[in-house]
């Protein structure tokens, strides 16, 4: 017996490594992306102990620059991106009525990539060389003569795994978004959280060739002796700024674009009304898209451009807050008049609006080149983007985490735990960082691991780091919630909130095939349709038809592949070799290509019974 | 026949609902990424350019009749790659995989010219990636178009033996298709590093 339970084991972890299931791979990106999360904080929680009080010695200085660096690069990389890589996953081809994504294996792959990138970055603790160049590596800190270990390498390295990670999921979600609509489903009928995500994969797609290249020009520097960033050879380490924020400013959107439409989703479905001004929301966010390439010199004020450069992107970047603030204004329209039921996703979804607001308002004031001045490089700054990166981002993703773990899991979170996390991690929030606003006023720098006690800085740094532990604190309880409500929690039903969108119509979890019938679109809020009518007397749409086994029977679904995973090993070998041996590259380019050959041949022909 | 072909469309699990082809479709996506791409290199050629301390300057060392002669080879081969496409679509398989031959041979010219170039430039000129800013952006722009040149003689040659080997037909005329697309791309690429890394003084 325990022989057969063995086999039965490895059955399961096989179907997992060679999973093509949309659904499994977003539970991957998305447990994953929560242990990132959760190394991420513990190291922001040592971080605000050594800040606790003045003159502290909990971490050496160069241990709190690693703190830094990899807090960062793993909030932004290995939480927030996978986090929001994990509802594109899950809930595109739901909510566009597709049975998966354009291309299942490169999605497993584009998984298994990340998962390398994230792994290969965070062994460098292991080696005691974890990056301390800052999550933007600055040029020229980062050149082999300031920074000689492998620090650099690791991080220079993971984050062009990473880049590839996200590439391929972008060229796969777009056309995903395009080509596997429902019948009747047109661009403006796609729901909103469809319409972010499709901004966020262009954004994808065109910003990171520029971090790219800026990695491999400095990955030239420090491993052939090319002089791109080199001051000596008359280089200019602000190609380096200029590169990495023509890619940097993106990011931020493609941070919060997604949580911006999950927003989008929940604030209609607890206001029980469709989303006020839906065409203005969807335009603004493509606004945002294109303004997002046109404003990154404002990262950059404090070097020097001069006069017209300061001015134009000034002006752009207070451009950019009109779309935004459209969408606030059409969220707030949404509720207003509405029934609402304060339930735990809406109560994030609040927060997300309200948290990122102020960091919108912050980021008007350092939009003025002379104010910036003042402001960059203190806490004001970092507040400021831990408004929108944790007050919006995470406050979004977690409303959405509260919204469709229902859908995903089958049973409901508990309300109860729901609001203490909720609440704890508003006032921890707002205890850890607005003090930081003032903090940057009176003069604390950035990126400093101490400070002297007659600076006055010591009380707001000690009611931070309590903040900081208040939200560790609501995490605790989020966990709790998780554990507790995974076996015994409510079931949920395909329809716990009443949704409006195709998702709910089928049953949580989805089957492996989602839809039995293929859905059929009238509106943004099908389901809603389908249940109530347009609420002025027209007819409810009609509804797919019940299905038969012989209905199911038909459905072909892609069979599973251990090709993206020996495929994105292969990567991670090539790509190692840099730090290991010449040989070991060889051996790996060589083994990238055998399967990407291996890869690509795996359908070439559709196997017998399949032929169409 | 027609019932055939009907049937085709609805099952053929890479078209999706708006009737294209998402191969094709992913395959534009990644070029206009790539355009981005090119577009960071080219960028920090030009940054860079008239801005280095020392070594030969681009127009010590550029032999423009060779490279308008590799130049020649990519536009040419490229009317081979639609050679290829039209001949496989005929369903002329043999003519196809001739056609998908020379593309590549073309191409892999045009890798060989490059190295020639790379060789007699560090040789002959002492100029390499570490001896000034020309040196490092000239080589990592045209060595990364050169890559992307080899990239696509590795997969154009892998059709080809597959079309020898009776593995590649009509039903395959999007793989070339897009297989085309992006050797097209990379011609044009050329078109553009050609003209402004060579030819503007």
């Amino acid at each position: 017996m325990p022989g057969t339970q063995a086999a039965k084991t490895q059955g399961v972890l096989w179907s997992w490594l060679t999973t093509v299931d949309h659904k499994r791979i977003g539970i991957l990106y998305g447990s994953s992306a929560f242990i990132f999360f959760l190394i991420g904080g513990i190291e922001a929680i040592i971080m605000r102990l050594q800040l606790a009080r003045p003159d502290n010695t909990l971490v050496s200085a160069q241990t709190f620059n690693e703190l830094f660096t990899m807090h960062g690069t793993t909030m932004i990389f290995l939480a927030v991106m996978p986090f929001s890589a994990s509802f594109f996953n899950y809930m595109l081809p739901l909510l566009i009525g597709a049975r998966d994504v354009a291309f299942p294996r490169l999605n497993a792959l584009s998984y298994w990539i990340f998962l390398s990138g994230a792994l290969f970055i965070n062994a460098s603790w292991l080696f005691g060389v974890a990056p301390d160049g800052g999550w933007f590596g600055y040029a020229n800190l980062s050149s082999t003569q300031f920074s000689p270990t492998h620090s650099i390498d690791f991080w220079m390295l993971g984050l062009q795994i990473l880049g590839i990670s996200s590439m391929l999921a972008g060229f796969n979600f777009i056309v995903t978004i395009i080509n596997m609509r429902a019948p009747g489903m047109t661009l403006m009928r796609m729901p909103l959280f469809v319409w972010m995500s499709f901004v966020t994969q262009f954004l994808l797609v065109l910003a990171f060739p520029a971090i790219t290249v800026a990695l491999i020009l400095l990955m030239f520097d420090r491993f052939f002796g090319t002089l791109f960033y080199a001051p000596s050879a008359g280089g200019d380490p602000l190609l380096w700024q200029h590169l990495f924020w023509i890619f940097g400013h993106p990011e931020v959107y493609i941070l919060i674009l997604p949580a911006m439409g999950i927003v989008s989703e929940v604030l209609p479905t607890f206001a029980r009304k469709p989303l006020f001004g839906a065409p203005f929301v969807i335009f603004s966010g493509i606004m945002i898209g294109f303004f997002g390439f046109g404003v990154w010199s404002h990262h950059m004020f404090s070097v020097g451009m001069g006069p017209v450069a300061d001015s134009a992107f000034s002006i752009a970047t207070m451009l950019i807050a009109v779309p935004t603030g459209v969408k606030i204004l059409n969220w707030i329209g949404t509720l207003w008049g509405g029934s609402i039921r304060f339930r735990s996703p809406l109560l994030f979804s609040l927060g997300f609006i309200a948290m990122f607001t102020m960091g919108g308002l912050s980021g008007i004031m350092h939009a003025s080149p002379p104010v910036d001045l003042q402001q960059t490089d203190t806490y004001f700054v970092v507040a400021h983007f831990h408004y929108v990166l944790f007050g919006g981002s995470i406050f979004g993703l977690f409303s959405g985490i509260y919204y469709w773990w229902p859908k995903i899991n089958g049973r409901l979170l508990d309300e109860r735990l729901g609001k203490w996390h909720f609440w704890l991690m508003l006032i921890g929030f707002n205890m850890t960082f607005f003090p930081q606003h003032f903090l940057g006023l009176i003069g604390m720098p950035r990126r400093i691991y101490t400070y002297a006690p007659d600076l006055g800085w010591h009380f707001w740094n000690m009611v931070s780091t309590i903040g900081s532990l208040i939200i560790a604190l609501s995490f605790v309880v989020f966990i709790v919630n998780v554990v507790k409500t995974m076996r015994s929690g409510t079931p949920a039903g395909p329809d716990p909130w009443d949704g409006r969108t195709l998702e709910w119509s089928i049953p949580s979890p989805p089957p492996v095939y989602n839809f039995a019938i293929e859905p059929t679109v009238h509106d943004r809020d099908e389901f809603w349709l389908q249940k109530n009518g347009d609420g002025h007397g027209g007819k409810p749409a009609s509804r797919p038809r019940a299905a038969t086994p012989q209905d199911i029977a038909a459905i072909h679904m892609p069979a599973p592949s251990y090709w993206p995973l020996v495929l994105a090993l292969a990567v991670a070998v090539m790509v190692s070799g840099l730090l290991v041996s010449t040989y070991q590259i060889i051996v790996g380019g060589l083994l990238t290509l055998f399967c990407m050959y291996r890869f690509a041949m795996e359908h070439h022909r559709p196997a017998a019974g399949h032929e169409y | 026949m027609a019932d055939h072909t009907a049937t085709h469309a609805i099952h053929d699990p890479n078209i999706g609902t708006t009737g294209l082809d998402h191969r094709k479709m992913g395959m534009w996506i990644f070029l206009g990424s790539d355009c981005m791409f090119f577009g960071s290199l080219i960028g920090t050629y030009l940054a860079y350019k008239g801005k280095s301390l020392s070594g030969p300057g681009p127009h010590d060392v550029f032999n423009i009749p060779l490279t308008s002669y590799s130049a020649a080879l990519l536009l040419a081969s490229s009317l081979f790659m639609v050679l290829a496409l039209t001949r496989l679509n005929e369903d002329r398989i043999k003519a196809a995989a001739f056609w998908l031959f020379a593309t590549a041979a073309f191409g892999l010219h045009f890798v060989l010219n490059q190295v020639y170039e790379f060789t007699t430039f560090a040789l002959d000129e002492g100029l390499t990636l570490s001896t000034s800013l020309f040196g490092s952006s000239f080589f990592v722009l045209t060595g990364f178009h050169g890559a992307h040149v080899t990239g696509g003689v590795l997969w154009l040659s892998i059709l080809m033996v597959l079309a020898l080997r009776g593995k590649l037909d009509r039903r395959d005329y999007t793989k070339v298709e897009i297989a085309g697309l992006y050797w097209h791309f990379v011609d044009i690429v050329w078109i553009a590093i050609f003209t402004i890394v060579y030819l503007i003084p």
